[in-house]
């Protein structure tokens, strides 16, 4: 028992959600039901943690969904549908980002803009350029080479039977991100800062930097989400819409205090994955699309309100 | 002394802003030889464009001053234009019946705002966000299409003029005039303005907090409500897309932080508001007479937010979030 | 599971009620005469099937005669999907091909009715146009804007319709329900009595779409099809393999999607592909990377066609109204063909990208093949 109360209620939730989808669906015990669930849920998993990065630091960051749109644009634009060219323009999807989450972090740290209006800011302009270049409709083709991160299917394993590929890049991301957040001294200068900027700095904590590789760790993980979704559906204008606050629901649901402080990455892994879930199950229940965000608000509200009542009442 | 100085820069700050832009505007209509754009029809038009924008910008002014956020409005305007014209069905005697009921789903809608704000302790960014999802949820699962009609009686509001001037600016000056004086000349007014200043200390001081930034959030509301009344008397009828077409909600935050009003409460004012409409509307506009690329005015609508947070937050030497 | 169609079943009840009164895009008099016209032979030369039309009735505009340089304004709904963007593209190179067009005055209203109203207006002010083409947006929201247009300048309405007759001509091809018609028959015909049918629709609102639906779900329903669903994608690939992947979820196989328009189509085969689940019969249009598919996967499948080539009617309809010379009006019915297993390889055509519409009308056209994006 005494373990059970250790243990964050996210996981159990989860455990709960699979089985009740399980039960109702048994197609989702096979491998192409349970593989197919991970397959997309591995983009909100990967943006989720970046959220994660960005809350510790005590902030938020509402540019993510416009960057997964404009790397999808961008992306199909540059390629038009030339195998060879998939590298480089990977490569430069990943110097956009870099250059996204420096500015964003810039914009915080030296022009006293709060997170919000900045990240804010950074979306309009995002989408903006993403309207711009494509003049508003989808151009441009996804070559299957880039698709093969969100959509191949490593077939005719033992067991398992499918292995999406897009799952073995979660995993990586997922252990990388969890190692620099839980075992480094990055980390614990992250979550110090979040919690309490004035003594972090008084610490020797340098905020500015810190800040920094947070914002681009998120926008990095924009970028490898828009990759995977790109491969997932092709070329969309409106594939990013709305991420940024599915990411920060499944933060909150794993636990991740807003305005800075304390989340885990295996939490919030989990918190992605119960929100997956929960969409699953009332798909499975044959409640409509719409219905999808009413519950997606109610969960932010209350996880919200949750947390914020339980620190109360610890005194924090 | 550096307080005063402080004080008026700052007054008039999105004053000389509205005037470069219209010096902008003027100026490149005269240079491509487009003066046809410089009518006085056509001026007075400009304001016309947003008169949606300035409506919900009004109720946004309340919220900011209070140091919250209000994120639900443009999918508070799709619920609104929808019940409406889903109330009203084309018939007149339904007319009254339906402003009322929508105003009072406004009412409703921004008192569980003001207090999950203040109750639940919640982050407004988070409970508006969340707000807004239920609305757009509800609203969509309830209605795929244009519902209803709004009787023809009903599009006088959009289209209607009096003495040459549309119905819909002169609504628009008056609600700003009659926010001003609640601001300016009354109590509850006065106390938007102090709890939006500093909580804490209006609370020692023996403000009721929580039901000012209450009022404050159904105002903003009932307005973006009011706002989608306008539209539906527009389009003729509502559709769960318009209030995320017009991308209200970052548009009205956007208006009220460049007219001068911060975020983080307490200063500014509804004139200042307006001056933001109009300067956006003017970049419309510019645009337009330039003939650069719509979309391209989105990236400058993104890059202007964040500078003019910037701008008026030099002063501040918080560490911010 | 049952108390959510419960609810939904109220609701739906209840605004039935309140949808009759609103516009019919269900009129089975429309339908009929559309699925004459169909099988009908247009006038003119099969050459040149930018200027066929059905029928005789003509449209007197020596009213309009104006000699000289002419500026033509068009107020267009939007280019936010790829059939647009063709279209856009192939107007543009008409009016290129003709020297007194002195201005073409344009207006994007970025998929917004508010944008669009305020941008008739706009042309209106500006007081230089000699003929306003519109595309609308929305059917009802645009109708007073097009209704203040006539009152100033003749207006050509085009590829989506207003509720009025004003204008001096509404150009299209044969209409919604042919192609409703097209598409449901023929998975009426080739799909087993009580198969599972999942329609996809990209927006709400437009009088051609949803004349396209009304059509094939009566068709089905007749054929005793059962719809599982209908659903909105927003012309969106993601959001239409998401909803197909659901479906598929939620009921296992099914025996057909049936959509309004074949941009996504790919998304959606993709979505049973990706399954592990046979590809069904999943209608399509003329967008190159859906022939291609089917071409290369022998689907069983069809392909209605809306074509991109009606985009150089009102320019012709433009020029020739201020020439003072009778156009058909006030309806300019197109010829609409449908691509099917046997014209599949005419239109197939891999130099062109795959976001590209087979049924220009381009192919003479200065610029070709680069100005669409081909090599």
């Amino acid at each position: 028992m005494n373990l059970l109360k250790k243990i964050n209620p996210v996981f159990i939730v989860l455990a709960l959600l699979i089985i009740a989808i399980a039960v109702l669906s048994p197609h989702f015990l096979q491998p192409t039901g349970y593989m197919n669930f991970l397959k997309r849920a591995a983009p909100i998993v990967i943006l989720a943690i970046g959220q994660l990065y960005v809350i510790n630091s005590g902030g938020f960051d509402l540019s993510a969904g416009a960057l997964v749109t404009l790397t999808v644009i961008g992306s199909s634009i540059l390629l038009d549908g030339d195998p060879s060219a998939t590298w480089w323009v990977i490569g430069v999807m990943f110097a956009i980002g870099i250059v996204v989450g420096c500015a964003n972090a810039l914009v915080v740290s030296y022009l006293k803009v709060p997170s919000i209006i900045a990240t804010l800011g950074m979306m309009i302009t995002l989408s903006g350029i993403a309207l711009t270049w494509s003049g508003g409709a989808p151009r441009g083709y996804l070559p299957e080479n880039f698709r093969f991160f969100g959509r191949f299917l490593i077939k005719d394993l033992p067991l398992i039977k499918i292995l999406p590929v897009a799952l073995i890049v979660m995993v990586v991301i997922c252990a990388l991100l969890w190692w620099l957040m839980h075992r480094t001294n990055y980390g614990k200068q992250l979550v110090a800062m979040g919690d309490n900027p004035y003594s972090a700095r008084l610490a020797g904590v340098p905020l500015v930097r810190t800040r920094m590789i947070a914002f681009v760790v998120s926008a990095l993980t924009a970028v490898m989400a828009g990759i995977l979704l790109g491969g997932f559906a092709g070329v969309s204008t409106d594939v990013g819409v709305g991420l940024e606050l599915q990411a920060i629901t499944a933060a909150v649901i794993g636990g991740a205090q807003l305005l800075g402080g304390r989340g885990s990455v295996g939490a919030t892994v989990a918190g992605a994955l119960v929100l997956q879930a929960i969409f699953t199950l009332l798909n499975i229940l044959g409640f409509p699309k719409p219905i999808r965000d009413v519950v997606q608000g109610l969960i932010l509200i209350s996880a919200v309100a949750l947390a914020s009542y339980r620190r109360r009442k610890s005194g924090g | 002394m550096n307080l005063i100085k402080n004080k008026n820069f700052l007054a008039l700050a999105p004053f000389f802003l509205l005037l470069a832009a219209f010096g902008t505007y003027v100026g490149i209509a005269l240079a491509t030889n487009q003066t046809q754009y410089l009518t006085f029809d056509n001026l007075i038009g400009l304001l016309g464009r947003s008169i949606a924008l300035g409506i919900t910008a009004i109720g946004q002014t309340f919220v900011i001053l209070i140091a919250s956020i209000d994120l639900s409005v443009a999918n508070l305007i799709s619920v609104a234009a929808v019940l409406a014209s889903y109330i009203m069905s084309g018939d007149t005697t339904m007319m009254v019946p339906a402003v009322i009921i929508v105003i009072l789903v406004g009412v409703f809608v921004g008192a569980v705002n003001g207090l999950v704000v203040t109750q639940l302790e919640v982050n407004p960014l988070i409970a508006t966000l969340g707000m807004a999802l239920l609305l757009q949820g509800v609203l969509s699962a309830l209605f795929t299409n244009f519902a209803g009609e709004v009787p023809k009686e009903f599009q006088v509001l959009a289209y209607g003029e009096i003495g040459g001037v549309s119905v819909s600016l002169l609504f628009l000056i008056a609600l700003t005039a009659l926010a001003w004086v609640f601001l300016k000349f009354t109590k509850v007014g006065s106390n938007i303005y102090s709890v939006g200043g500093n909580a804490d200390a209006a609370k020692l001081a023996g403000l009721r907090t929580t039901r000012t930034i209450v009022l404050a959030h159904i105002l903003c509301s009932v307005c973006a409500t009011i706002a989608g009344l306008y539209l539906a008397s527009r389009l003729g009828s509502g559709a769960p897309w318009i209030g995320r077409d017009g991308v209200y909600d970052l548009e009205s935050i956007a208006v009220v932080v460049i007219g001068g009003t911060a975020l983080s409460g307490g200063r500014g004012g509804v004139w200042g508001t307006l001056m933001g409409v109009m300067i956006f509307s003017l970049l419309d506009s510019i645009f337009n007479v330039a003939g650069v690329d719509a979309f391209a005015k989105q990236i400058l609508r993104g890059v202007i937010i964040v500078a003019a947070v910037a701008f008026y937050a030099a002063r501040s030497r918080r560490i911010e979030a | 599971m049952k108390l959510s169609q419960f609810t939904l079943a109220a609701v739906v009840l209840s605004m039935t009620a309140v949808s009759a009164q609103a516009q019919n895009f269900d009129d089975p008099v429309e339908f009929a005469a559309q699925k004459a016209m169909l099988e009908a032979t247009p006038n003119g030369s099969s050459d040149t099937p930018w200027l066929q039309h059905y029928g005789t009735e003509m449209a007197d505009t020596s009213a309009y005669k104006k000699d000289g340089q002419r500026t033509i304004c068009f107020s267009n709904a939007g280019v936010n999907n790829p059939w647009r963007v063709v279209g856009w593209n192939t107007m543009q190179a008409e009016v290129d091909l003709h020297d007194n067009i002195a201005e073409f005055v344009v207006t994007d209203a970025e998929g917004s009715d508010d944008k669009q109203i305020a941008d008739i207006d706009d042309l209106l002010a500006g007081g230089s146009c000699d003929v306003l083409i519109v595309s609308p947006n929305t059917t009802a929201a645009l109708t007073p804007a097009v209704e203040r247009a006539c009152e100033k300048l003749p207006v050509i309405v085009f590829d989506r319709g207003v509720n009025t007759s004003c204008p001096v001509t509404f150009i299209k091809p044969v209409g919604g329900y042919g192609f409703g018609i097209q598409s449901g028959q023929f998975i009426a015909d080739n799909a087993p009595a009580g198969s599972d049918v999942l329609m996809l629709r990209i927006l709400p609102g437009v009088d051609v779409l949803e004349t396209r639906y009304s059509a094939a779900k009566r068709i089905l329903e007749e054929a005793g099809m059962n719809i599982v669903g209908a659903e909105f994608t927003d012309g969106d690939r993601a959001k239409t393999k998401a909803i197909v992947e659901d479906y598929l979820q939620r009921g296992g196989q099914l025996g057909a999607v049936w959509m309004d328009a074949g941009a996504t189509s790919v998304a959606a085969i993709e979505a049973f592909e990706d399954m592990g689940f046979d590809i069904p019969i999943v209608t399509g249009e003329d967008q190159q990377d859906f022939l291609q598919k089917w071409q290369a996967e022998g689907l069983t499948t069809i392909a209605p066609t809306y074509p991109t080539y009606q985009w150089r009617t009102p320019i012709l309809a433009a020029l020739s109204i201020l020439d003072g010379e009778a156009i058909p009006g006030p309806a300019w019915n197109l010829p609409q063909p449908a691509i099917t297993n046997d014209n599949l390889a005419d239109f197939v055509n891999p130099a062109m990208p795959p976001l590209h519409y087979a049924a220009c009308g381009c192919e003479g056209m200065p610029n070709y093949p680069e100005r669409w994006g081909g090599k």
